[in-house]
């Protein structure tokens, strides 16, 4: 491993203002994904598909917050010292 | 050329790698499953090498579409696993990793359940030398456990086979369903090497531990070999449609919180596997298409994102998300392939999850299971959440760890580069894959709604990853070690038995004691009448015994006379 030093290099993603286009760009795409929904006949598998526009969208969002957060609770429960088993010996 | 069986070639190949050096060995290694595969190619269906022993008929070797699918992916990670290994000198490694692959190749080419046992262990066997060559006591420990559990697996699935003969005369590995004693500890010997849940530790404990290179070869084959025999064995059963959805969605928790990206990358080929089980399940001409294609592209995805993930421990010399971030500055080209990956296994339109993974879904759809396809749906959401965003983002980005490693070695940016042009091939030209799949498929994976629903789930779920970073909320990386199941053989039976241990000794104790205050009790009464001091143990002289024997006979005389 030979560390190259390039700190001093300016990338595209240092800056935060870049980081915010990344997140405004996402939240356009998002929006635009759901009005797709009004142009074009979406063949449903589900009648619970057109309840909401963007069905799919509200579904992916609420899921991964609840995954998120209760993982996050999740941690109170599970989580240990990383030498729990005693077995640690890299680093 | 001479015919055969496939696997072998990989196995017999494997003895010849210590008498050769270098490049010329590399050569020799890569050589074998090209080999391998063109003779696949011209391979006839039917049975090849039958033969008779001891009464049981064996097949060997059975052709069909379902075992050519296996082998075919079998051997094309076995090419890329060995290119991406070329920079090792451990003659041990390699040997393993070819037997392990040649023993997985032979498994699915298996069709009777003796030949399918001994490939089994061959799996077991030859893999848990890939997990010890990390030469770290965890690793050693880790690879005890792997190797108890899937030795195990090989006696089920044995113990199984024997039942079943007795049972019905036949040892064919054919449909068997859950019709009994036979086939139900096979189900569960195949339960345990596909992960099910509560015997899925195995996988997560010992994939991190594996060398950098061993884990690839480990991401490909033991897992999918057990997916193959599922799908062989008991397609159409119930039961495996609520196990394959507890599957995709218990380990996503997992993933979220996990440190170790090569361990969140375990738990989520755990839920892959989930998706391919509830395929075997559903057991219909096109879940079971889903469950086969599925396995094919995640063999590659997966092993791409081991891979890159690999590359990054290889550098930096660590792979926790804690201390990684900022490396697409110095490994452009890892990240890149990671990110290929990462869109595989979300299942991105044209990218190889898409068009693998829909088919089961749909199928979900089809039969009616809704419950089933909203946790598929859940899962999906998920698994773009932690393979697909959180390994990239933290590896990559996040916050810049400072760490400018070297771009990876040339062999590992090949077999990554190859993995990747699959990826994409196999999402934008989606017929190839599908043409050799067991059944004819009916099934378009680009409508206009189904892109459109798919894109609206992955952006979303996206959007969430970033809401909650951006508010602070997404949970920090944190050196840790997340209890799972394991905990149950690693800590609680352990505790359990050393209680008991104590509790025994006490009692033990207990009766020692008491036995030996008895025994003290019964000494010293034997001393006390027998010790030195003791009336039994008085020496006489010869003159007072005389005496008391007058005095005895002079009383016997006095009492004589009286009674008269």
């Amino acid at each position: 491993m030979t560390p190259i030093d390039s700190d001093s290099k300016k990338y595209w993603l240092d800056s935060k203002k870049n980081v915010d286009k990344i997140w405004y760009t996402l939240v356009g795409i998002c929006a635009l994904s759901v009005l797709a929904d009004f142009f074009y006949h979406k063949h449903v598998a589900h009648p619970v598909e057109d309840l909401i526009v963007g069905m799919y969208g509200w579904y992916g969002f609420i899921g991964c917050v609840f995954l998120v957060l209760s993982a996050k609770l999740l941690r109170r429960l599970l989580m240990r010292s990383e030498d729990y088993y005693n077995e640690t010996d890299d680093d | 050329m001479i015919e055969l069986p496939p696997g072998i070639i990989l196995i017999l190949g494997a003895f010849l790698v210590p008498f050769l050096r270098g490049n010329l060995r590399n050569a020799y290694m890569l050589a074998l499953p090209l080999i391998g595969i063109w003779s696949l190619l011209t391979i006839t269906e039917g049975s090849h090498f039958s033969m008779s022993i001891f009464g049981y008929g064996l097949s060997p070797v059975r052709i069909d579409s379902l075992s050519l699918l296996f082998g075919y992916i079998f051997h094309i990670a076995a090419i890329i696993s060995i290119i991406y290994a070329f920079h090792i000198r451990d003659t041990v490694q390699q040997m393993a990793g070819l037997i392990y692959a040649g023993s997985a190749i032979g498994g699915a080419f298996a069709g009777d359940l003796i030949t399918l046992f001994v490939y089994w262990e061959g799996t077991a066997i030859a893999s848990v030398f890939l997990i010890w060559s990390s030469k770290t006591e965890s690793s050693y420990r880790a690879g005890m456990r792997y190797l108890i559990i899937q030795v195990g697996s090989g006696v089920l699935l044995l113990a199984g086979a024997i039942i079943h003969f007795k049972q019905t005369g036949s040892i064919a590995f054919d449909k068997l369903g859950l019709t009994g004693l036979g086939p139900t500890l096979i189900f569960i010997a195949f339960g345990i090497k596909a992960a099910f849940p509560l015997l899925h530790n195995w996988l997560t404990d010992s994939y991190p531990e594996a060398t950098i290179t061993g884990t690839v070869f480990l991401s490909a084959f033991t897992t999918k070999l057990a997916i193959y025999a599922l799908a062989r064995g008991f397609p159409g059963t119930e039961m495996l449609i609520w196990i394959g959805a507890i599957m995709t969605a218990f380990p996503i928790f997992y993933a979220v919180i996990e440190n170790d990206l090569r361990k969140v990358l375990a738990y989520s080929l755990n839920n892959q596997l989930g998706f391919m089980v509830v395929g075997v399940g559903i057991g219909t001409e096109l879940a079971l298409n889903g469950t086969a294609a599925h396995a094919f592209s995640h063999i590659l995805y997966k092993a791409l994102l081991f891979m890159s993930m690999g590359a990054v421990l290889y550098r930096t010399g660590t792979i926790k998300g804690s201390e990684l971030g900022g490396l697409y500055k110095t490994m452009p080209f890892t990240t890149g392939f990671c990110i290929i990956g990462a869109a595989s296994i979300s299942a991105f339109p044209l990218f190889s999850g898409f068009i693998s993974k829909s088919l089961i879904i749909t199928a979900t759809a089809h039969e009616g299971h809704w419950i089933v396809w909203a946790i598929l749906l859940f899962a999906s959401a998920g698994v773009f959440h932690h393979s697909g965003i959180k390994i990239p983002y933290f590896a990559f980005f996040a916050h810049d760890s400072g760490k400018r490693p070297e771009e990876a070695p040339t062999n590992m940016l090949i077999a990554m580069g190859f993995a990747a042009f699959l990826c994409v091939a196999i999402g934008v030209f989606p017929e190839y894959l599908y043409s050799i799949l067991p059944y004819k498929v009916d099934f378009t994976p680009y409508t206009t709604t189904h892109v459109v629903t798919q894109l609206q789930l992955l952006f979303f779920s996206a959007l969430a990853f970033g809401w909650l970073t951006r508010t602070g909320l997404y949970p920090p990386e944190l050196k840790s070690t997340n209890l799972d199941f394991d905990w149950t053989y690693r800590r609680l039976i352990p505790n359990i038995i050393s209680e008991m241990g104590r509790i025994l000794s006490v009692l033990d104790n207990m009766v020692r004691s008491m036995f030996i205050n008895r025994l003290e009790g019964f000494i010293a009464g034997v001393f006390r009448h027998h010790g030195p001091e003791g009336l039994l143990a008085r020496t006489n002289s010869v003159g007072a015994s005389v005496a008391v024997i007058v005095a005895l006979l002079a009383i016997f005389v006095i009492l004589f006379f009286l009674n008269y």
